[in-house]
C-alpha cells in the first residue's frame, strides 16, 4: 500500500513538473492563436473573459494581413535573408571552427575565446558604426545590408560552437583518413564534415532563428516596407501611432514562428543521437 | 632491402625532445616491436613514420626511397590505431576499401580485394554493418583489414590490443602474429606492454626519453640487457639490482634460489630475509632484503611452489639464498652493462 502511494506520489511529482514546463512553453502560442481568432470588439472588451472566445471566432485579421499589408514579401525577404547568412556563415564557421579546433595548438583557445567575446558586444552598440559602413557600401534601404550585418554575429558564435564540437570528435578518424590516402581537406570534406552532421544541423538551425528575430539592425537599416524581414515589417506596420493592430500583430507572430517551431522538434533531436558510436571505444 | 630505415630521428615540440634521435631499420617482412613506458616517444615516432608528424631533423626511408617530404598518403604505409578509428558513418565493406578507392582502384579490383582481405580475416558476414554494431574484436578485425587490403610497405600498429580485455588479449596477440606471418607484411608494433613484445616481436626496441636503449631478439633483451633501464623494464618481477663495489649486480628472480636448490654450478651466495611472500599458484613470489646491502633495497625472488619447503619463506627469518655465477649481470655506475661485448 505504501509502495502504491508512494509510486502515486512521484508519478504526480513528474506529471506536475511536465505540465507546468509545458503551460510555460506552449502558452504564448495560445495567447497568439486565441488573440489572432478574436473580432476586435470581443478582444477590446474588458468585460470578456481574455482566454476563451466571447463571440464566434473569426479569420478576419489573417485576412486583412495577407490582402492588406506586405506579410508576404516580408515573409519571403526573411527566408531570402535566413538563407544567404545561413549559407554565409556555414562557408566560413565551419572551416574557422575546424581550424581552432585542431590546427592552432595553444593559441587556439584564446582566439576562440576572443572570437566568441566579440558576440557579446550589444548590437546596439555596433548598428552606429555598421550603418556608416552599410551607407559606404550604398546598401542603406535593403534587405541586402542585414545579408552583410548578420554574419558578423552569427559567424563567431558559430564557429565556436563548432569548435566545441570538432574538438570532442577523435581525431583518430581524420587522421586514418589521412594515412589512407585522403589530402587533409579530403578528410575534412569527407570525415568531419558529415560526422558533425548533429552541429552543422544545429549551426543552420541557430543561425536562421538568430536572423529571424533580429530587430536592431533591421530597424536601423531599413524605412521602406517592400524591404522589410517580417520581425520588423510586423511591428512597424501594424502599430500606427499608438495604435496596436493587435489581431494582425499576433496572426503575424504566429506564422512566423510555426516554420521555427517545427523545424526544432522535427530535426534537432533525430540527429543529435549516436552518430558517432563505434568509431573509437 | 629495407622497408623502413630511420636515420637520427629527432622531434622537439616547444624545444621538448619527445623523439631525441632514433636510428633503426626494419628489414623486410621483419615484425619489430617498440617497447618503452608510457610518453617515451614511440608513438610519436610511429606517427613521423606514417606522416602524420614531421621530424624536427633526421631522414626516413621507405622502401629504400627517402620519404622525409612526403605526404602520409604517398608513402605506401598503413596505420592502425589504438582506438582503430573506423569510419562511423561507413559500412564495413566501405571501410575496407576506402584506401583503395582513394588511390582511384578499379570497381572490380576494389570488390577482389575487398573479398580476399575479409575472407582472411572472417568478417565476410560483417560487410554490410556499421562499426557501432561490431563487437571489440570484429572491430579490430575489421581494422586490420582495412590497413592490409592496399598491401602497404609496412604495418604500423599503435597499441592496438590496449582496447580489448585479458581474455581476448591473448587471442588477438596470436592472430596478428599469425596475420603478419601469413601476408608477410612489414610490421611495426607499438606498445608498453613487454608480454606483447616478447610473445610477438622478432626483434625488439626498447624506448626510453626518446631514445633506443637496447634493439635485439627477445631472449637478447631479456638475458642481455644493456642497461639497467632495460634490465628492470623487461620482466615480471623486474631484475633485482643491488649497488656493489662503486657499480651494480643485477639478478633475476628466478634465478635468485635457495642455496639447497643449486647443486651443480658456481654461485654467488647471499644471506636473504624474507618479508612476505605470494602464492600465485604457477609460482611464489618472496619479498625480502639483502645482507650487507641497502637494507631499502627491496629483493624479489621467483620460486617454483612446488620445490619450495616452508622454512624458507617464514617472515623474519634469514636464509642462505645464491645465484648462479652464469646468472649475475654486472653494471657500471652510470648503469651501462659492464665488460660486455
Amino acid at each position: 500500500m505504501r509502495r502504491i502511494l508512494a509510486i502515486t506520489g512521484r508519478e504526480t511529482a513528474f506529471y506536475g513538473a511536465v505540465a507546468f514546463f509545458v503551460i510555460v512553453c506552449a502558452f504564448p502560442f495560445y495567447w497568439m492563436l486565441i488573440t489572432s481568432l478574436k473580432t476586435n470588439s470581443d478582444l477590446y472588451n474588458v468585460t470578456n473573459i481574455p482566454f476563451w472566445f466571447t463571440e464566434a471566432p473569426t479569420l478576419e485579421h489573417f485576412r486583412y494581413l495577407f490582402e492588406q499589408t506586405l506579410f508576404v514579401r516580408w515573409l519571403l525577404n526573411s527566408l531570402v535573408i535566413g538563407l544567404c547568412v545561413t549559407a554565409i556563415t556555414l562557408v566560413t564557421a565551419i572551416p574557422a571552427g575546424y581550424s581552432l579546433a585542431r590546427m592552432s595548438g595553444r593559441n587556439g583557445e584564446a582566439l576562440g575565446i576572443g572570437i566568441f567575446l566579440t558576440y557579446l558586444v550589444p548590437p546596439s552598440l555596433l548598428f552606429l558604426p555598421l550603418s556608416r559602413i552599410v551607407a559606404d557600401l550604398g546598401l542603406q534601404n535593403s534587405m541586402w545590408s542585414l545579408v552583410l550585418v548578420y554574419p558578423t554575429f552569427t559567424i563567431p558564435f558559430c564557429a565556436w560552437l563548432l569548435m566545441g564540437f570538432f574538438k570532442a570528435m577523435p581525431p583518430e578518424i581524420e587522421e586514418a583518413a589521412i594515412v589512407d590516402g585522403c589530402s587533409l581537406f579530403g578528410a575534412f570534406m569527407r570525415m568531419t564534415v558529415p560526422l558533425s552532421l548533429p552541429a552543422i544541423l544545429t549551426v543552420v538551425i541557430f543561425t536562421f532563428t538568430l536572423t529571424l528575430q533580429e530587430f536592431v539592425y533591421a530597424l536601423t537599416f531599413i524605412s521602406s516596407s517592400d524591404q522589410k524581414p517580417v520581425t520588423l515589417g510586423v511591428v512597424t506596420d501594424l502599430v500606427r501611432g499608438d495604435v496596436f493592430y493587435w489581431g494582425e500583430l499576433m496572426a503575424g507572430a504566429l506564422i512566423a514562428s510555426i516554420p521555427v517551431a517545427i523545424a526544432y522538434n522535427l530535426f534537432l533531436d533525430r540527429f543529435i543521437s549516436g552518430i558517432t558510436g563505434g568509431a573509437v571505444k | 632491402m629495407a622497408a623502413v630505415s630511420t636515420r637520427d630521428i629527432i622531434k622537439k615540440f616547444d624545444e621538448i625532445p619527445a623523439v631525441n634521435g632514433i636510428s633503426l631499420t626494419v628489414p623486410d617482412g621483419e615484425f619489430m616491436v617498440l617497447l618503452g613506458p608510457s610518453g617515451c616517444g614511440k608513438t610519436t615516432f610511429l606517427r613521423i613514420i606514417c606522416g602524420l608528424e614531421k621530424q624536427t631533423s633526421g631522414d626516413l626511408m621507405i622502401g629504400g626511397a627517402v620519404v622525409n617530404d612526403l605526404p602520409p598518403r604517398a608513402r605506401g604505409v598503413a596505420m592502425m590505431f589504438q582506438s582503430y578509428g573506423l569510419y562511423p558513418h561507413y559500412t564495413v565493406r566501405k571501410n575496407i576499401s576506402f584506401p583503395l578507392r582513394t588511390q582511384r582502384v578499379p570497381g572490380a579490383e576494389i570488390e577482389r580485394k575487398v573479398a580476399w582481405a575479409s575472407q582472411m580475416f572472417g568478417i565476410g558476414h560483417l560487410l554490410d554493418r556499421r562499426p557501432r554494431q561490431l563487437s571489440g574484436g570484429e572491430r579490430q578485425r575489421v581494422a586490420l583489414a582495412r590497413a592490409l587490403v592496399r598491401e602497404p610497405t609496412a604495418l604500423l600498429l599503435d597499441e592496438p590490443l590496449s582496447n580489448l580485455d585479458a581474455k581476448l588479449r591473448s587471442s588477438a596477440r596470436q592472430e596478428i602474429k599469425q596475420f603478419q606471418q601469413r601476408v608477410g607484411v612489414t610490421t611495426i608494433y607499438v606498445t608498453h606492454d613487454q608480454v606483447e613484445a616478447m610473445g610477438m616481436g622478432d626483434r625488439i626496441a626498447v624506448i626510453d626519453h626518446g631514445q633506443v636503449r637496447q634493439m635485439g631478439t627477445p631472449s637478447e633483451i631479456y638475458d642481455d640487457p644493456a642497461d639497467r633501464f632495460v634490465a628492470t623494464f623487461v620482466g615480471t618481477p623486474p631484475m633485482n639490482i643491488v649497488a656493489q663495489n662503486g657499480g651494480y649486480l643485477g639478478f633475476r628472480p628466478e634465478n635468485f634460489l635457495p642455496k639447497a636448490m643449486i647443486k651443480d654450478a658456481a654461485c654467488t651466495e647471499f644471506k636473504f630475509r624474507v618479508d612476505r611472500s605470494e602464492y600465485l599458484g604457477s609460482e611464489r613470489i618472496v619479498y625480502g632484503v639483502l645482507e650487507g646491502f641497502d637494507p631499502k633495497q627491496a629483493i624479489t625472488a621467483k620460486l617454483p611452489p612446488a620445490h619450495v619447503a616452508d622454512e624458507w619463506i617464514r617472515p623474519g627469518e634469514w636464509h642462505s639464498f645464491a645465484v648462479r655465477d652464469s646468472a649475475l649481470r654486472h653494471f657500471d655506475q652510470d648503469g651501462k652493462r659492464a665488460g660486455r661485448h
